[in-house]
């Protein structure tokens, strides 16, 4: 059977998601997107200047991508729907994004009014991305009021610490029934790879990549390792022994 | 509780023994601050990068300061427009605001600072709200540098469009501050102090603070600049807050006592901010020059100005010449812009969605 993952109908070619904030030039996108293979895209509104004769970063888009714009600097549901309108309005794609963070110390994501702004635009036709704390119950609640993924995060945005939110997220993986992306922490390929051998369905990589010496080839191995992570949770890892197997077994007698 | 408790802390605190005896830790904010650190700035030059990276990327906000008005009730010390020196006077009418707005945003910016005298007469908060309906038309993000406002005030702007707020408090020693702050309504230490947490209050989005380097002890002045801002990040954590550094540049004002704010000691406090504070945003000025401001970006600095000036109207009417000081870095936005491509990173034109 082919392993694909769908996402508001659509089939996603590449398990490697791109975030956009932190390239020094929105030109290496292309490179960035091409190379490794990621096939979504995620842009914040607040970045994206239509009527600018400057660059636009969404020129640097491959056509076959998949735009996801966020709501980047909303601080509460109201304010995430308004970005989220903007957005659709301006024409990027009916995809969103919702973050919403009211603690700029440590960027973490205010669940609640997530889950408000999901609602609300999920209604509207969204296909509706939340980027979440990892909790059990706020997720299923979101998958109710109709989001198409949810996107816990691995350690806290711009961190590179990886996936310490791992017990959490390994319930979820196992208790929700739509995608569950990593997003935000991840700082090397091999804790991308970590991710997906746990089974989540994606990974979104940042800063990782854009602040690499050479982001096109640090994507590239972003995009390898969320494959090679794909492949060893498709092909059922062994289970790892907690201690080394007794040389005098406690229970031998009984196979005698 | 407001952040003058903590400043009253500090009354009568032996400052010398504590940065001479402070222990050497990245976020001992005595130590940073502190000669002791001076042999450590590569190491600490080399961890603020790396955080700064972490946290903002290599992405460049800009944004360009437009004074609307030089009218000023105000005998400070340190100032051009001071209301006894003799310069001419000027505020821009609203069709010149429109002009300077049309120009401004045609160089591709999108955030801009207003600035006006401490005038309730000539620049009342409801001409400031008639330049923001325009401007709104121009930018995504308008911030406002103006004399301190009651809470209301701050939330009939917010309403109006402003989403930023610039407020120095100029200087953190209380003694000080009432000898530069000579007569008018700014003489008013804590009604200054408090402004900020009015304008969080009222709901704005970003703060910038900062103090005026130069009227005193520089090390007690970043110090307290950077508690403040620890303590407006940590009340008020959905408010963006950054820090300037303003050094004291030549003005036609009388204040001329300048402490010696040398580049080594802008530099400390550059990497003493960001070591103690990771998240704040750092904002440097043209009262820096063109290779100081270059050479600091890796440092921490998160936010510049390009294509300033400190004249009313003088993206504009070139003529006109009553400065608030002298800048020092008078780049326009294209050739900042290669600047910031040619050392590896974005110049960012926009980064909010103001309600157009």
């Amino acid at each position: 059977m082919k392993d694909s993952l769908v996402i508001g109908g659509q089939e996603i070619e590449s398990r490697l998601f791109i975030g956009t904030g932190k390239f020094s030039e929105k030109r290496l996108i292309t490179d960035v997107m091409n190379k490794s293979g990621a096939s979504v895209i995620t842009v914040a509104l607040r970045r994206v200047d239509t009527d600018s004769k400057d660059d636009n970063i969404l020129d640097y888009v491959p056509k076959k991508c998949i735009i996801m714009p966020n709501t980047s600097g909303a601080r509460n549901a109201e304010e995430a729907i308004r970005i989220a309108r903007l957005a659709k309005a301006s024409g990027c794609s009916n995809w969103i994004k919702i973050e919403v963070i009211k603690d700029n110390k440590y960027l973490l994501p205010d669940n609640l009014e997530t889950l408000k702004a999901t609602e609300v635009l999920a209604k509207e036709g969204f296909i509706v991305l939340p980027y979440m704390c990892p909790d059990i119950s706020i997720a299923k609640e979101l998958q109710r009021v109709g989001a198409a993924a949810v996107m816990p995060l691995g350690a806290p945005i711009g961190t590179n610490r990886g996936l310490r939110t791992k017990e959490i997220v390994k319930i979820m993986v196992e208790e929700m029934d739509i995608p569950v992306i990593v997003d935000a922490g991840i700082g090397r390929p091999s804790e991308a790879a970590e991710c997906m051998e746990l089974g989540c369905d994606a990974v979104l990589v940042n800063t990782a990549v854009a602040i690499a010496n050479d982001p096109v080839q640090m994507a590239m191995a972003f995009g390898m390792a969320v494959k090679s992570g794909r492949h060893a949770y498709l092909s059922g890892l062994g289970r790892v022994a907690e201690s080394a197997s007794a040389s005098s077994p406690l229970t031998g007698f009984l196979r005698k | 509780m407001s952040f003058y408790k903590i400043i009253e802390k500090y009354k009568g605190f032996d400052f010398d023994s504590a940065f001479s005896s402070a222990d050497e830790r990245k976020d001992n904010l005595f130590w940073l601050l502190s000669k002791k650190a001076e042999p450590h700035f590569e190491e600490l030059a080399q961890v603020a990068h790396e955080t700064s990276l972490k946290n903002f990327g290599k992405a460049i906000l800009l944004y360009t300061p437009m004074y609307l008005s030089n009218y000023c009730i105000n005998k400070c010390a340190y100032c051009g427009f001071n209301i006894t020196n003799n310069i001419k006077r000027k505020k821009l009418s609203l069709d010149e605001v429109e002009k300077e707005a049309k120009f401004i945003s045609a160089t591709g910016l999108r955030h801009i600072l207003i600035l006006t005298g401490d005038s309730r007469g000539e620049s009342p908060v409801s001409y400031i709200k008639d330049c923001v309906r325009i401007l709104k038309k121009y930018f995504s993000s308008i911030s406002i540098e103006i004399y301190s406002l009651e809470k209301s005030e701050y939330k009939e702007l917010i309403d109006a469009g402003v989403d930023g707020l610039t407020i120095y408090q100029e200087v953190y020693d209380e003694d000080v501050y009432d000898r530069v702050h000579i007569a008018g309504p700014k003489k008013d230490y804590k009604f200054r102090l408090d402004a900020v947490e009015r304008a969080c209050q009222s709901g704005i989005r970003t703060v910038n603070i900062g103090a005026l380097l130069g009227l005193t002890d520089w090390r007690k002045e970043a110090f307290f600049t950077a508690l403040h801002a620890k303590y407006i990040q940590d009340k008020y954590p959905d408010v963006e807050v950054s820090i300037s550094i303003p050094r004291m540049r030549p003005h036609v004002g009388e204040f001329k006592q300048i402490e010696v704010v040398t580049d080594e000691n802008l530099v400390q406090i550059v990497l003493a901010i960001r070591n103690f504070l990771p998240r704040v945003g750092i904002t440097l000025s043209t009262r820096e020059n063109s290779d100081l401001r270059d050479n600091m970006l890796p440092l921490g600095i998160t936010k510049m100005s390009a294509g300033s000036t400190t004249a009313v109207g003088g993206h504009t009417i070139p003529e006109e010449e009553s400065l608030q000081f002298n800048i020092s870095d008078d780049r326009d936005v294209e050739e900042i812009r290669a600047m910031l491509r040619s050392k590896g990173y974005q110049p960012v034109f926009k980064d909010w969605v103001g309600e157009i």
